[in-house]
């Protein structure tokens, strides 16, 4: 079983968001980077198919800057084989040439599975796994939360408004994964030693200019104050006035 | 002049709520384009809720249909939206950010070769070109984007675009759509209870956390919700989900749902950036917790510091009074 898997450094969840002077970017310093926690799930789900198959491979790859190694470093501690590094100067927001430039790395590499995280938690694009898939007419599942494989068919389940869809595929396939697929294990220390010796090559790639043209970063709009009606259940009524006469939601 | 398609859902034939939301936002980009709205239905026969459409502001309704559309197939849809697109003349395809529309929309683009913004909370025309807003860290920040050239794909966040009515001819035409669904199929759709809203699209949510102490007590907030009337989801913190209280389903947070309710109310809740990156659009906030200290308050417009096993059962009371 041979299981590519894309990834992305991303800033930790806990990050402030500080803007940076040209109000179109984040101001990375001091920003600790993670392992995309959606990719976790990703990294995971390979991990145990090629446990599974008792053969294969796990190769991780991720586009982003140099430091990315790091990254990709984390996903080998974890147990994946080999890295890849597609080396760019700097992200932009159109998520398709992200997907060109990933599809042209897995494009005829023999995968059965290309796994990714639905989405990276700092751009929110949400579409890089489904477009990798058109790009490469390959079948795509979204967002997978269950997966079982028998005979070359695969079922997985996605949680969609109000229930869960199954889905039926064939392979070689695209998958994004959500939360709840596994439990992603964290590295032991002898993973770390050993991802140090693990291959990584590093590619630079040239993105394509994309279509989308960043204007502003801003930060949300402060909501207005709010104010504490009370204490208790005292409180209640005045609450419920507020909400039928000043907020007029009820 | 500068046609918008507005890419609707269906579920056993009937129209998804959100459509009406996606008809809106795409006659609002229509009109500064000085284009009309066609409203696209994919389906596998006439669907329910497609004569209303007109209402909202669609000029035409055009309804594809093939066996395999009764169904999400997401390979066919694909394959007949990007059709359809490069059949003429529109400056701008909408979607929806559900669970749907953000796995349709990419399959579209990619075979367009064209940008997606996806879950947008705004949008506008200026000097020509779609500008629209989108979340980004994890709603810490608001991305402004401009796009270059047509058309523009986007998908918009559910609830965030309130239904305006607008009403044009709404004209129905309906095409059958030969090919095959796809390699990958949908078998079956395992609903959840009958009856139940997901907290994506409920009007309402009521949300609980830690503070409800065990599972046993989420009762009281189902008894909230239920007072309602039907308006109302029980949503969930990551910490609670995590113990295994309640079904990832319901989390509202950063690795849960994100909603935008007309009303939120935050039950024990401390207010972790994770679950605010969740819920931060909703139109009103109420948060009830016996912490004056709380980060949710921050964010609330309403707080209520007390005992949440008082406060709630009272708070049903009142509500439940309205409604009778």
């Amino acid at each position: 079983m041979k299981i590519a898997v894309c990834i992305k450094r991303v800033p930790d969840s806990e990050t402030r968001v500080k803007i940076a002077a040209d109000g179109k970017s984040l101001d990375e310093a001091g920003v600790k980077f993670i392992l995309n926690p959606y990719d976790e799930f990703a990294v995971e789900e390979a991990l145990r198919q090629k446990e599974k198959a008792g053969t294969g491979e796990v190769v991780v790859i991720a586009l982003g800057p140099p430091a990315a190694q790091e990254t990709i470093r984390t996903a080998l501690a974890m147990g994946a084989d080999r890295g890849v590094l597609l080396q760019t100067q700097g992200l932009h927001p159109d998520g398709l040439e992200t997907a060109r430039a990933l599809a042209a790395e897995l494009k005829d590499n023999g995968f059965d599975f290309i796994l990714l995280g639905k989405m990276a938690i700092d751009d929110y694009n949400h579409q890089v796994g489904p477009m990798v898939a058109e790009l490469l007419d390959l079948p795509c599942v979204t967002t997978v939360a269950h997966l079982e494989i028998a005979a070359g068919k695969a079922t997985a389940e996605r949680e969609i408004e109000g229930g869960v869809e199954v889905v039926e595929f064939p392979l070689p396939a695209v998958l994004t994964t959500d939360k709840g697929l596994n439990e992603p294990r964290y590295p032991a220390l002898k993973g770390i030693m050993a991802a140090k010796k693990k291959p990584l090559d590093v590619k630079p790639v040239t993105l394509g200019p994309g279509a989308l043209e960043i204007l502003a970063l801003t930060p949300p709009p402060e909501r207005k104050e709010g104010k504490i009606v009370g204490e208790g259940t005292a409180a209640v009524a005045e609450l419920v006035r507020l909400l039928r006469e000043e907020a007029k939601v009820l | 002049m500068s046609h918008v398609l507005a890419v609707l859902e269906q579920r056993d034939g009937a129209l998804r709520k959100v459509s009406h939301e996606i008809v809106t936002g795409a006659r609002r980009l229509a009109d500064a384009l000085g284009g009309n709205v066609d409203a696209l239905i994919l389906a596998a026969g006439p669907a329910r809720g497609a004569d209303q459409l007109g209402r909202f502001g669609a000029d035409r309704v055009i309804t594809l249909t093939n066996p395999a559309f009764g169904m999400y197939a997401p390979e066919g849809s694909a394959r007949a939206i990007a059709e359809r697109i490069n059949s003429g003349g529109y400056g701008a395809v909408v979607f929806a950010a559900s669970a749907t529309g953000k796995d349709l929309a990419p399959r579209v683009a990619a075979r367009l070769g064209r940008p997606l913004a996806q879950d947008v909370t705004d949008l506008a025309v200026e000097n020509g070109a779609v500008t629209l807003i989108r979340p980004v860290y994890a709603g810490k920040a608001l991305l402004k984007l401009k796009v270059t050239g047509t058309p523009a794909l986007i998908s918009l966040r559910p609830n965030v675009f309130t239904p305006v009515e607008r009403p044009k001819a709404g004209r129905q035409e309906s095409a059958a759509v030969a090919g095959p669904a796809g390699r990958v199929v949908v078998k079956e759709i395992k609903a959840a209870e009958a009856g139940m809203l997901d907290v994506a699209e409920a009007p309402i949510v009521v949300s609980g956390g830690r503070g409800l102490k065990e599972p046993a007590n989420f009762k009281v907030l189902e008894e909230l919700a239920a007072a309602f009337a039907g308006r109302a989801a029980v949503g969930a913190s990551r910490a609670v989900v995590d113990a295994g209280w309640r079904p990832h389903a319901d989390q509202v947070g950063q690795t849960g749902k994100t909603v935008s309710p007309t009303l939120y109310v935050a039950v024990g809740i401390s207010g972790a950036i994770q679950h605010l990156a969740g819920m931060r659009t909703s139109k009103v906030i109420v948060a009830i917790n016996k912490d004056k200290d709380a980060p949710i308050f921050k964010v609330a417009d309403y707080g209520i510091v007390g005992d949440l096993f008082e406060v709630v059962p009272k708070l049903t009371e009142e509500i439940k009074k309205l409604h009778g």
